[in-house]
């Protein structure tokens, strides 16, 4: 399935890059995109992965940009 | 201006405030009263630096931005430049401000381009109507639009008239009217009237909902420029602070004099990073796809904008692109001896027989015919009979008609009757239909497809924007074909050719092109020639509000039919190309330059900070005039 994610005060474009290099590295994640002007998070998970994927995508977020705020869409 | 800046920019005041009363006791009061303010300025200012600093490091991210910023502001410490070192957090902090305001600015002005997304659907259920997500109504619904609302969904008007404001989807400003009947376009404007709409697609197929995936997704295209500077930032860092250590240590080593090299290296830990590039030309590749989108002309994507900048030959298809795609019956000629017979109503006698033989085929030459004669049955024809390539033969009021082209009428007319078909400038005006009876020549239909207005007007125009050459593809035969190129100024034609020999010459074209930067773009409506678009360095497809082919086989969408649009989006894909070059120029000069005049001691932890923050926000404020195309 395909998750839509909202990067709230992300103000650093390099780190958008850094998340969403991270992100693409987690076990069950395919085409994943982090599009800094739009602060969106996209990502393709598998199905059941869905729950530990998110939790670690947040877990990267939050060590690389402390001040983001992660907004499910 | 979001919370998180406001609260920046206060702590940051505060922290200017408890520095300048530091300055103040150093001078006049003790040192040490001045140092404890100077700390307690750099802890009040640094305090999200020294955080995310902490944090990262926490999580094993050693060299980030932050981190550099504390080793260089306490390599200014040990260098008892406490001055300098508040000085230096309190510029980058104002920097980072401004740079953080900036990007807020754009995203802004990105957002508004999306603007066209509409919020609800007026649907009408059960004689009642109510507001509902543009994504809940279902093809065959009927909803209504009051004016100053936008067109949801697309759809057909079944009540009302009304005119439309179609800039947000065309870019054309004047109102387009509509009547029952008409199609809407969803991310239009209702202006004048109330009118009810009986939706044709769902809202996921919508043109609104495709203009802004593609807008969206056209980031994810990335131009060379861009991928460059992805790998140049992932280098980029490491090598300055790698050199700033052996800066740091060689220098101490040969000269002895440590704190005037430790002083050196810091001020190359404050250029590391890549910032400014990082943002400002993805900015501007968005600026420029979403100015261009302003005016009616979708870009797919940064790599796009980079060949549309590039391009030198200009291939247009003629049907539809051209000329308008519509057929009409232009001139109608009648021969003497059915003038003899019928005397002034030859004229509309021809026409309405042409339009009975011609009644049941549904080929745009006859239907134009069709068309052209209101009221007309095919009842009235009897043993309608189709000749392949050459026209039709059916029986009426007794007499055996012929309606054709020339092959025909040499099938059907003794030698003396063919004679009298001859028309010397038939063929300036395009197609022709030649009308027989009982071996009796009765005149001729001239079929024409009308050339585009303007048209003529923006082939010139696109020469002058550096087009080298300009050619016309046409399944038309050759004649017809070569005067409407000349008409509007195109210098080669290729007539006769079918989808596939299209292709084949498009790539001949692209062969003769002797260097890489010569790019060729094709033009056409999208619908007959979706291969060509493919094959091209680049497709443009025109006239494309509402087809959903085009929008999916081209890489430029163009939703009006002008063909001066095709000159605008060149002129803004190269606009668009300059900022980017002029950004990462202005970005990696300012910054090897300064490195270099630290490494020298010319430079200052000052010029740095500029070389840092300065002209990222330079750069991004360059990266916006991309926008206003």
């Amino acid at each position: 399935m395909t998750r839509t994610f909202i990067l709230e005060d992300l103000d650093c474009a390099h780190c958008a890059q850094k998340i969403q290099d991270a992100v693409a590295k987690i076990a069950g994640v395919s085409e994943c995109k982090v599009t800094f002007l739009t602060q969106k998070l996209v990502y393709n998970v598998e199905d059941d992965k869905n729950d530990a994927v998110e939790k670690e995508m947040r877990k990267i977020v939050k060590s690389t940009e402390p001040d983001v705020t992660v907004k499910a869409v | 201006m979001t919370k998180k800046l406001k609260k920046k920019i206060i702590r940051v005041a505060i922290g200017f405030g408890l520095f300048v009363v530091g300055i103040l006791l150093e001078h006049f009061v003790n040192q040490w009263a001045g140092l404890a303010f100077y700390l307690a300025a750099y802890l009040t200012i640094g305090f999200d630096v020294l955080k995310n600093a902490a944090v990262n490091i926490a999580h094993g991210h050693v060299f980030d931005e932050n981190f550099l910023m504390i080793v260089a502001t306490i390599g200014a410490v040990a260098c008892k430049e406490y001055v300098e070192a508040v000085a230096v957090m309190l510029f980058y902090q104002v920097g980072e401000c401004f740079q953080t305001y900036a990007v807020n600015k754009s995203r802004k002005s990105i957002k508004a381009l999306m603007s066209i997304r509409p919020d609800f659907a007026r649907v009408v259920r059960e004689n009642e109507t109510a507001e509902v997500d543009p994504s809940e109504v279902k093809i065959g619904e009927v909803i209504q639009i009051r004016p100053g609302e936008r067109i949801p969904l697309d759809g057909i008007v079944v009540d009302g008239i009304s005119s439309l404001d179609t800039a947000a989807i065309t870019g054309e400003s004047l109102p387009k009217d509509v009547t029952v009947g008409s199609n809407v376009v969803s991310g239009c404007v209702n202006l004048t009237g109330v009118i009810t709409v009986s939706v044709t697609s769902v809202f996921a197929q919508s043109t609104v909902a495709k203009i802004l995936t593609l807008v969206e997704d056209a980031s994810s295209k990335k131009a060379k420029a861009e991928n460059f500077i992805t790998v140049f930032a992932r280098y980029y860092t490491p090598i300055v602070v790698c050199s700033a250590v052996v800066l740091a240590l060689a220098g101490s080593l040969i000269t002895g004099d440590v704190k005037t090299w430790i002083y050196r290296a810091m001020t190359f830990l404050l250029i590391s990073c890549p910032c400014a590039l990082v943002i400002s030309v993805p900015l501007s590749f968005f600026g420029g796809i979403g100015g261009a989108g302003k005016k009616g002309i979708l870009i797919k994507g940064g790599n796009y904008m980079e060949t549309l900048s590039e391009i030198d030959t200009v291939v247009f298809d003629k049907t539809g692109t051209i000329t308008k795609g519509n057929f009409a019956v232009g001139e109608v000629s009648v021969s003497d001896f059915l003038k003899e017979k019928a005397g002034d109503s030859a004229k509309s006698f021809l026409l309405k027989i042409a339009a009975m033989c011609e009644y049941s085929s549904n080929h745009p030459i006859a239907r134009s015919i069709v068309d052209e004669v209101k009221f007309v049955s095919g009842d009235d024809a009897t043993d309608v009979k189709e000749i392949a390539g050459k026209g039709v033969s059916a029986k009426i009021d007794g007499s055996q008609w012929y309606a054709g082209n020339y092959k025909l009428m040499a099938d059907c007319l003794p030698k003396e009757e063919l004679e009298k078909t001859d028309c010397h400038d038939c063929l300036e005006r395009g197609t022709v239909v030649y009308l027989a009876a009982d071996g009796r020549y009765m005149g001729h239909i001239h079929i024409v497809d009308e050339i585009k207005d303007g048209a003529a007007e923006a082939i010139r125009k696109l020469k002058d924007s550096g087009i080298q050459r300009t050619v016309m593809l046409t399944g038309d035969n050759e004649e017809s074909a070569k005067i409407v190129a000349s008409n509007v100024g195109i210098s080669k034609v290729y007539s006769n050719l079918t989808p596939i020999d299209k292709v084949t010459a498009i790539e001949k074209l692209m062969g003769e092109n002797s260097s890489d930067r010569s790019k060729v773009a094709f033009v056409g409506d999208g619908i007959n020639d979706a291969p060509v678009l493919t094959r091209a360095d680049i497709g443009i497809a025109m006239g494309a509000m509402g087809s959903d082919a085009a929008i999916e086989a081209a890489d430029v969408v163009i939703m009006t039919d002008e063909l001066s649009k095709i000159g605008d989006a060149k002129r803004i894909a190269r606009k668009t190309l300059r900022i980017v070059k002029e950004n990462i120029v202005f970005a990696l000069g300012v910054k090897a330059l300064v490195l270099v005049l630290a490494a020298f001691g010319i430079a200052s932890m000052w010029a740095a900070i500029f070389a840092d923050v300065g002209v990222a926000f330079i750069a991004i404020m360059n990266a916006m005039r991309a926008l206003k195309a």
